[in-house]
C-alpha cells in the first residue's frame, strides 16, 4: 500500500517535470520576420561559402564536419562562439566579422556581406527547436 | 508468386532510390553525362551507344513478340490434332535463322561499327595542338604542360576546337581518366604510358572522374576540365607560368612563414618561394600550390576552392578525405588565419 503511494507520487512528479519541458522555454531566440526565400538563399550561401567544411549543419549536403561546433538547434544555443548572447543582431555581425569580434578565433572572415549574413542567420534560426520537434 | 513480385518491386525501388542518392556534396558540377557529348570523340561514342541501344531494343521486342506467338500457337496445338511431320523442319529453320544467322548478322554489324568507332576515336584527324601530361595519384591528378613549363593539379585547361593530347601515367595504382562529355575512359597503368586525345568544341567546364577503383578515396578523385577560347587559354598559360608573387601585407607574410615552418613546404611546391634547402626527394608529393587560388576546386575536386573550404580542409583533412596522405594540420587559430591569407595570394 505504502509502495503504491510512492509509485503514484513519483509518477506525478515525472509528469509535472515532463510537462514543464513542453512549454515555452525561455532563452529561445524570438523569430524575426523572414521569408522562405531568405531561408533558401541562406542554405545556398552556407553551401557556397564552405561553412560545412568545419561545421555540421542539418540540411546542408556534406556539412558533417567536426572541426568547429555543430550548428543544429541553433536558435536554442545560449551563446555564439562562447562569447556573444545568441540573437539576430549579434549573429549577423558575427558571421560577417568573427576575427574582429573575437580576435584569435579559428573562424576566418569569409567576406560575407550583410544581406548574405541575414539570410544565413534566417537559415540557422529556421531549424526547428527541440521543443518544436517534440510537439509535432 | 506474389512473394516474388514483392521482391522484384523492392529491388526496383531500391535501385531507383540508390540512383537518386548519387550526389556529390558541395562540389561544383552539373552531372556529367556521356550522352551529352561536347567533342568529336564523345559524339562518336554516344552515337555508338544509341545504335547499340536501338539494336538491343529491336531484338528484345522481336523476342517478346515471338514468345507470345509461340505461347498462342502451343495452346492451339494442344487443343487440335497432333502436329504433322513438317513441323520439325519449321522448328529447325527457326533455330538456324533466329539462333545462328540473325545473331551473327547483328553481332557482326555491332562489332564492325565498334571497331570503326574505336579507330575513329583513337586517330584524330589533326596533330595535337597542345600536349598535357597527367599523373594519377592517390587521390588527385597532377597536370603538367611540359612545353610551357606549367604544373597544376586537378584542373585541365584546353583551347576549344583543336585536339589536345593527354599523356596518362600513374604514380601508384591503376586509375582511369574519364571526362564523360569529351571522351571514353582510359586507364592509367603503373609502368605504362597511355594516350588520349581530348577535344571540346564548346567552351565550358566539365567534370572528370577516376573511373577505376583505386582505394579509399576513389570517389573523391575528380578533376575539372575548362575548355576556353584560344585567347583565354593563352592568358591562363601565361598566368600559370609566373612564379608566385611575394606577399606584401603582414598577415600574408606571416602566413608564408607558417607555410614553411608548419611543414607544408615539404610536400607542396610554391614556385618562387625560397625553399632551396628543402629536400623533397623520396617524398610522395602533394599538388603544386603556386596558383592555388586560381583553381576552381581543392582536394581532388571534392570541394569548391574558397577560404571556408580551405580552412576546413587544412585543419581536418581526415574528415573530408579519410586516408588522404595529407595530415590534418594542428595549427593555432592565428596561424590558420595567416596561412589562409597567404594561400589567397597564390593567384
Amino acid at each position: 500500500m505504502k509502495s503504491q503511494a510512492i509509485h503514484f507520487g513519483l509518477a506525478v512528479v515525472i509528469v509535472c517535470l515532463l510537462s514543464a519541458c513542453a512549454g515555452d522555454v525561455s532563452g529561445i531566440v524570438q523569430p524575426r520576420t523572414y521569408s522562405d526565400a531568405n531561408v533558401a538563399s541562406g542554405r545556398r550561401l552556407i553551401a557556397s561559402y564552405g561553412c560545412g567544411s568545419c561545421h555540421s549543419i542539418p540540411g546542408i549536403p556534406g556539412a558533417d564536419a567536426l572541426a568547429a561546433p555543430p550548428l543544429n538547434h541553433f536558435g536554442e544555443r545560449s551563446y555564439i562562439a562562447g562569447l556573444l548572447p545568441n540573437n539576430w543582431e549579434k549573429l549577423i555581425k558575427w558571421i560577417q566579422n568573427p576575427q574582429q569580434i573575437k580576435p584569435g578565433t579559428a573562424m576566418p572572415n569569409l567576406g560575407v556581406k550583410e544581406d548574405e549574413a541575414k539570410d544565413i542567420a534566417a537559415y540557422l534560426y529556421h531549424q526547428p527547436t527541440i521543443g518544436e520537434l517534440f510537439s509535432r | 508468386m506474389k512473394h516474388r513480385l514483392c521482391r522484384y518491386g523492392t529491388l526496383v525501388f531500391t535501385l531507383l532510390f540508390l540512383t537518386s542518392c548519387s550526389t556529390v556534396p558541395i562540389s561544383p558540377s552539373r552531372t556529367p553525362s556521356a550522352l551529352d557529348p561536347q567533342g568529336p570523340a564523345a559524339a562518336k561514342l554516344a552515337e555508338l551507344w544509341w545504335v547499340m541501344l536501338a539494336f538491343g531494343t529491336a531484338i528484345l521486342v522481336l523476342v517478346i513478340v515471338l514468345l507470345f506467338a509461340a505461347l498462342r500457337r502451343s495452346r492451339r496445338a494442344t487443343s487440335e490434332t497432333a502436329p504433322n511431320s513438317s513441323d520439325g523442319d519449321v522448328g529447325r529453320n527457326w533455330l538456324i535463322l533466329g539462333g545462328i544467322a540473325l545473331p551473327l548478322i547483328v553481332i557482326g554489324i555491332v562489332f564492325v561499327y565498334s571497331v570503326y568507332t574505336l579507330a575513329a576515336v583513337e586517330n584524330p584527324l589533326a596533330p595535337p595542338a597542345v600536349k598535357i601530361e597527367v599523373v594519377g595519384r592517390r587521390w588527385w591528378w597532377e597536370v603538367k604542360y611540359p612545353d610551357q613549363g606549367v604544373t597544376t593539379a586537378n584542373e585541365i585547361h584546353l583551347p576549344i576546337g583543336v585536339p589536345v593530347q593527354v599523356q596518362l601515367q600513374s604514380a601508384d595504382v591503376i586509375h582511369s581518366f574519364w571526362v564523360p562529355e569529351l571522351h571514353g575512359k582510359m586507364d592509367l597503368i603503373p609502368t605504362r604510358i597511355n594516350y588520349l586525345t581530348l577535344q571540346s568544341d564548346q567552351t565550358g567546364v566539365y567534370r572528370g572522374v577516376c573511373a577505376e577503383f583505386c582505394g579509399l578515396q576513389h570517389a573523391h578523385m575528380g578533376f575539372m576540365v575548362v575548355a576556353q577560347s584560344n585567347d583565354d587559354f593563352n592568358d591562363w598559360l601565361n598566368a600559370q607560368q609566373q612564379d608566385a608573387a611575394t606577399p606584401t601585407d603582414d598577415t600574408a607574410k606571416r602566413g608564408q612563414q607558417v607555410f614553411v615552418s608548419a611543414g607544408c613546404v615539404f610536400c607542396h611546391t610554391v614556385r618562387g618561394l625560397d625553399d632551396k634547402e628543402i629536400d623533397r626527394s623520396g617524398v610522395d608529393l602533394g599538388p603544386d600550390l603556386t596558383h592555388l587560388s586560381s583553381r576552381l576546386t581543392i582536394a581532388g575536386a571534392s570541394l569548391t576552392q574558397n577560404k571556408g573550404n580551405l580552412a576546413g580542409w587544412i585543419i581536418d583533412v581526415d574528415h573530408v578525405k579519410p586516408g588522404s596522405l595529407m595530415p590534418s594540420m594542428n595549427l593555432n587559430s592565428q596561424d590558420l588565419q595567416s596561412l589562409l591569407a597567404y594561400l589567397a595570394t597564390l593567384r
